[in-house]
């Protein structure tokens, strides 16, 4: 896996826990990429840190993902199944093993520099660590600034600082040989340089700025900590202006792609600082097109429009000036859509930056010999979603195409996916599980608890009494155990920590020190080496909680560390072993929906080694698709269609059932058990649901009244059967959003776009002398779908926006169709007598969603698509565990892009499938039979449908548990317990906090 | 960051704010805390969807329980905020230190303080 944004991290996760061992190569010094950075997430406003925070530590500590930081890729030999890389690794400087993370070297380290993580808008040390919450959580040297570095005898104040030994200026470079099956390539991008467009005044005026600085300024953990000022004079903006298409659009510069991302990022940025505000802010967003195409984007923009009041001006921007005063603000002068020209002051102006690739992307897909379009991205072989030029090397992300975070994370699950079918044969071989003795029974027993306080180097021993923790500990009940150590998570103290809890008898231990959110799997690994359960395990956050935000209360803070180990000793004396039961899993799948996606989802399941059930209600396979006869990319879709039925008919581990449906679903992930509606009882351990979407029938512009009107599938059809009218037409006219982008329909539909340049185009080459008209609201041709809308262009289709207040009128008048439609630039009314009306209506949910929403219990949003548990994170998966969805199913989207959600999916599917049992979570509810009264408060607020009555008691299957405990919280007669974190133990912790020690 | 922020808030960690019952917040004045506030993920931001609502309709049928019983709902409150805003943290921390200074001592232990403390509860999904 090369790069280790998103996508390698998601990517490494669906390989490493299908069974396969994971090579995570890195430039940077830390994994996470440029997720880090941003701020908050669209469409949902997430905190981005946040939600990829739990990736970090589950990638960085897994046993069969090795993570080599500070590494590229120097060469690849080899085939598919065996390749050779080289890597060569920069020294750190820093041990990463022996690096506690506690940062003393950085507060010593004499030296700052510009801090690139946080776009040069602040500083950090030479020593230093990418980000807070990086991982490997170690420090690293910048061999350029280093003083020690250039001069061997300067210096040297971390080594001093560093109690860990941990730094080591002997490391020299390394070359690391790997043999590896399948390569994925997942490098990311950079932004585009805006200093290379003057006129914006990037670089010459301190008060523009790019998006991704806007980031950093908004950003809790950036350089202002989340308070929005101009980082030229710290005064927070009244006025702030975002100009779209910096560098994107541009053919000139050479970017004539549209980098997908910038329009919602904007709106998100806009709505965020008006958030951020303390006093009412002015935002105005300018662009060309407003591209809100993703899921639920469209929304976002209407309500940023309309209740955040966000202002968007549709221009074209000529330039921003400075104003000649002490203010430095700006001043845009730019050109309206009907041709005037206005200016207007800003206090501040945010760029919205396009992406591209780097130079060192660029030379790694040369070094590869991938075939790169003419803008640097790797190309994608056609119609596979993830399949580079050369065999066994899968890309995903950017480094592919602009494109967002969630489908970013569901090309990384297709990448996964497309590996382990490559690999079907070596799954299992190379990966290891770790042994630990087996586990003592302390049932019965009294609490034996034993207390480890950590100094963290200086960190907490310099503010806290750290000896008078560790006195007043020996005190407590229970207590047999109390000691103090410079740094508990060292690899020394892990080994006496054992020791101590073998010796003593110790059944229950407390560590005080820093967070749990990086350190409690440690110590709970720790535990299970010494054989005692791993829920028998706390910690007391006396670095986060205490020490730090009270450094200059030293007494204070010692008494509240005092207190912390009370409230945590209490709470441990109570403490049982979590056994996590598990639950055997049927390697087999069911895929309702034979068309495109389903049928890739089968075939790539099928090639991973498990048994597949098709499903498809229709007599035949192919669903929508057979109504397409040429993709995006000028492939022959029906030609392709015949290749993948052959193909899924041809395979022995697929069973097809063809004009059939689901009637009944009973069980959960791993063991399902479904009724056909043939009678056929199956068992599976998963689903997908890729059971397709459909066109709408318009209402509007005469359909259905006039036989000159279609929609864009019947025209694409008539097109390819012949249809002389089209050979004949003076005019051809499409118009876009029919029935999407309405208040009763209130997202775009995505495709038609593209699909009305694409036929407009071929109308236009068949019949050159046609005039050919697209009548649309906002052109959304994204990625390089763009160059296809600048042909169209150069080939003479006109386009001409309407308002949405003042649709075309579509009339018959002595057996002509005439079309009348406002000009968007003369501002009159333009009437075009048409030969043809094109409509561009719009993607629809299957009515069966619906079906599938009583059958699995599984969400729809309001538009009827499926609902995905995570929009941003988890895109194929349900909450509900084991069943995922694939292509129009939820939403619209190409075939290409069906193509990788559902290879995406049977990658996500293939993990659960490539284990023998599924565990549960750990910390989940259970019910005490006795106390329920069988109300269905449970049943009804759990949102991922774990709790089920039987025998007139609640039962909380607890594979699907995910350990919120908001039954718990909820049930009246407190029949429903969390483990580890029930009333009991909340309140002993209270009652600890506030009993005087005896 | 280090804020720096009032010494006398302690923490207890949940998994979800919406895990939180009335008898624990009740306790925690019985046991002598002037003031707890619940901390909760930001609304429609909850990792578990929903618990950051629920919690919030049992915090503020707990104030009114507290208004009835003489200590006071004010010294009850519930605030939602992401695990990377530790700058809204700190505020809230001074903030209703500050109000619960005002409002004195726990009405039930007006004579013998316990430790002077506010105990605060934290849910969230870190």
């Amino acid at each position: 896996m090369v790069g280790a944004g998103i996508a390698g991290i998601q990517a490494s996760l669906d390989l490493a826990e299908s069974g396969y061992y994971v090579y995570l190569v890195e430039s940077t010094t830390a994994i996470g990429g440029t997720m880090p950075m941003l701020d908050k997430t669209f469409p949902t406003n997430d905190c981005s840190m946040c939600i990829l925070s739990p990736k970090l530590v589950e990638c960085g500590r897994h046993l069969n993902i090795k993570i080599l930081t500070s590494s590229d890729v120097q060469e690849v030999a080899g085939e598919p199944g065996n390749f050779n890389v080289k890597i060569r690794q920069r020294p750190r400087f820093v041990d990463a093993n022996k690096c506690t993370g506690c940062g003393s070297c950085s507060e010593e380290c004499p030296i700052k520099v510009d801090d690139e993580f946080n776009q040069d808008l602040g500083k950090r040390k030479a020593i230093y660590k990418l980000y807070a919450q990086a991982y490997p959580n170690a420090y690293a040297i910048d061999k350029a600034k280093c003083l020690r570095i250039k001069n061997p005898k300067a210096c040297g104040k971390c080594l001093k600082a560093c109690q860990a030994d941990a730094i080591n200026f002997e490391m020299a470079e390394e070359t690391i040989d790997l043999n590896v099956g399948a390569i994925v390539l997942s490098p990311g991008f950079e932004k585009f340089d805006a200093s290379a467009l003057f006129y914006y005044g990037y670089g010459k005026f301190p008060n523009v700025l790019t998006s991704l600085e806007f980031e950093r300024v908004l950003s809790a953990s950036g350089p202002f900590q989340g308070h929005m000022v101009r980082p030229y004079d710290g005064k927070e903006p009244k006025k702030i202006a975002w100009i779209q298409c910096v560098g994107s659009r541009n053919t000139k510069e050479k970017h004539g792609y549209c980098s997908s991302v910038c329009c919602m990022y904007a709106i998100k940025e806009a709505v965020i600082a008006k958030e951020h505000s303390h006093e009412p802010l002015e935002t105005t967003i300018f662009f060309m097109d407003m591209r809100t195409f993703g899921k639920g984007f469209e929304k976002y923009y209407d309500r940023a429009r309309d209740e955040k009041g966000v202002r968007f001006v549709r221009s074209r921007i000529y330039e921003v000036t400075e104003k000649n005063d002490e203010s430095k603000n700006l001043i845009i002068r730019y050109s309206n859509e009907d041709g005037t020209i206005s200016t207007e002051e800003f206090d501040m102006v945010v760029l919205s930056v396009g992406l591209q690739p780097s130079k060192s992307v660029m030379e790694l897909g040369e070094k590869l010999g991938l075939d790169m379009n003419q803008y640097g991205f790797a190309d994608t072989q056609k119609l596979t979603g993830v399949n580079s030029s050369k065999p066994g090397i899968y890309v995903s992300g950017a480094f592919c195409g602009p494109k967002d975070i969630p489908e970013t994370v569901m090309q990384a699950s297709a990448a996964a996916g497309a590996s382990a079918s490559l690999l079907a044969e070596s799954r299992g071989t190379k990966v290891t599980e770790k042994e630990y003795p087996a586990e003592k029974d302390v049932s019965g027993q009294d609490p034996r608890i034993g207390v480890f306080v950590c100094h963290c180097g200086v960190n907490i021993g310099s503010v806290v009494n750290v000896p008078g923790v560790v006195e007043m500990a020996k005190g407590l009940p229970n207590v047999v155990y109390s000691g103090e150590y410079l740094y508990v998570c060292s690899q020394d103290s892990q080994n006496t920590m054992r020791q101590i809890v073998e010796e003593n008898g110790l059944n229950r231990v407390v560590v005080a020190s820093c967070s749990p959110r990086t350190h409690k799997p440690l110590f709970q690994e720790t535990m299970m080496e010494a054989g005692v359960n791993r829920y028998l395990f706390e910690m007391a956050n006396i670095r986060d909680q205490c020490s730090w935000v009270h450094q200059n209360e030293p007494d204070k803070a010692t008494e509240k560390a005092k207190d912390l180990v009370k409230m945590m000793v209490a709470k441990s004396a109570l403490l049982s072993p979590i056994h996590q039961p598990s639950v055997d899993v049927t390697k087999a799948a069911m895929i309702i929906g034979g068309g495109v996606s389903g049928m890739n989802s089968a075939l790539s399941l099928a090639d991973q080694g498990y048994k597949v059930y098709l499903v498809e209600k229709a007599d035949s396979l192919g669903g929508i698709a057979r109504r397409i006869k040429q993709g995006f990319r000028g492939e022959d879709v029906q030609e392709y269609l015949a290749e993948l039925i052959d193909k899924v008919k041809a395979n022995s581990l697929i069973e097809l059932f063809t004009g059939t449906e689901v009637q009944d679903v009973k069980g959960f992930v791993g063991n399902f058990k479904s009724t056909l509606s043939n009678g056929a009882q199956i068992q599976h351990g998963v689903v997908i649901i890729a059971i397709g979407g459909e066109e709408y029938l318009p209402t509007e512009y005469l359909y259905g009244k006039n036989n000159r009107v279609m929609t864009q599938l019947e025209m694409e059809e008539a097109m390819t059967a012949g249809d002389s009218r089209f050979d004949q037409a003076k005019n051809i006219v499409m118009i876009q959003c029919v029935g999407s982008r309405e208040p009763e329909r209130g997202y775009c539909s995505r495709v038609c776009c593209t699909k009305s340049i694409k036929l407009a185009i071929k109308a236009k080459d068949k019949n050159p002398d046609a005039n050919v008209f697209i009548l649309y609201r906002d052109i959304r041709s994204y990625g390089f779908f763009e160059d296809m809308y600048t042909e169209a262009r150069r080939k003479g289709v006109i386009f001409i926006r309407y308002s949405v207040e003042q649709k075309p009128l579509v009339e018959e008048a002595g057996g002509k169709l005439m079309i009348t439609v406002t000009d968007h630039v003369l501002g009159q009314p333009v009437v075009i007598e048409a030969d043809i009306l094109g409509l561009a209506a719009a993607k629809l949910a299957s009515r069966d969603n619906k079906k599938m929403n009583s059958l699995f219990k599984v969400p729809l949003n309001e538009d009827g698509f499926f609902l995905e548990a995570h929009m941003k994170l988890r895109p194929v998966d349900f909450a509900s565990e084991g069943i995922f969805m694939a292509g129009l199913a939820h939403g619209p989207k190409n075939l290409e892009e069906n193509i990788s959600q559902a290879k995406a999916a049977a990658g996500r599917a293939g993990v659960i499938l490539s284990k023998s049992k599924l565990e549960s979570h750990g910390v989940t509810a259970v019910v005490q039979p006795d106390k329920c009264a069988a109300c269905l408060t449970c049943v009804r607020l759990c949102p991922y449908g774990a709790p089920k009555v039987r025998n007139y008691a609640a039962e909380i299957e607890s594979v699907l548990c995910q350990g919120c405990g908001s039954c718990a919280g909820e049930c009246p007669n407190k029949a429903i317990t969390l483990q580890g974190y029930n009333d009991r133990m909340y309140m002993s912790m209270v009652n600890g906090l506030c009993k005087e020690v005896l | 960051m280090r804020l720096q922020y009032a010494t006398n808030i302690r923490i207890v960690e949940m998994t979800c704010s919406g895990n939180i019952d009335h008898r624990v917040i009740l306790n925690a004045f019985e046991e002598g805390a002037d003031g707890v506030f619940v901390a909760g993920c930001m609304e429609g931001d909850c990792h578990f969807l929903k618990g950051n609502i629920r919690a919030r309709k049992r915090v503020n049928a707990v104030k009114k329980l507290l208004d009835e019983i003489g200590i006071g709902g004010d010294r009850l409150e519930m605030y939602n905020l992401s695990s990377a805003q530790g700058g809204r943290f700190a505020e809230i921390a001074n903030d209703i230190t500050a109000k619960i200074k005002d409002l004195g001592p726990n009405p039930l232990f007006k004579n013998s303080s316990c430790c002077g403390c506010s105990c605060s509860k934290e849910g969230g999904d870190q």
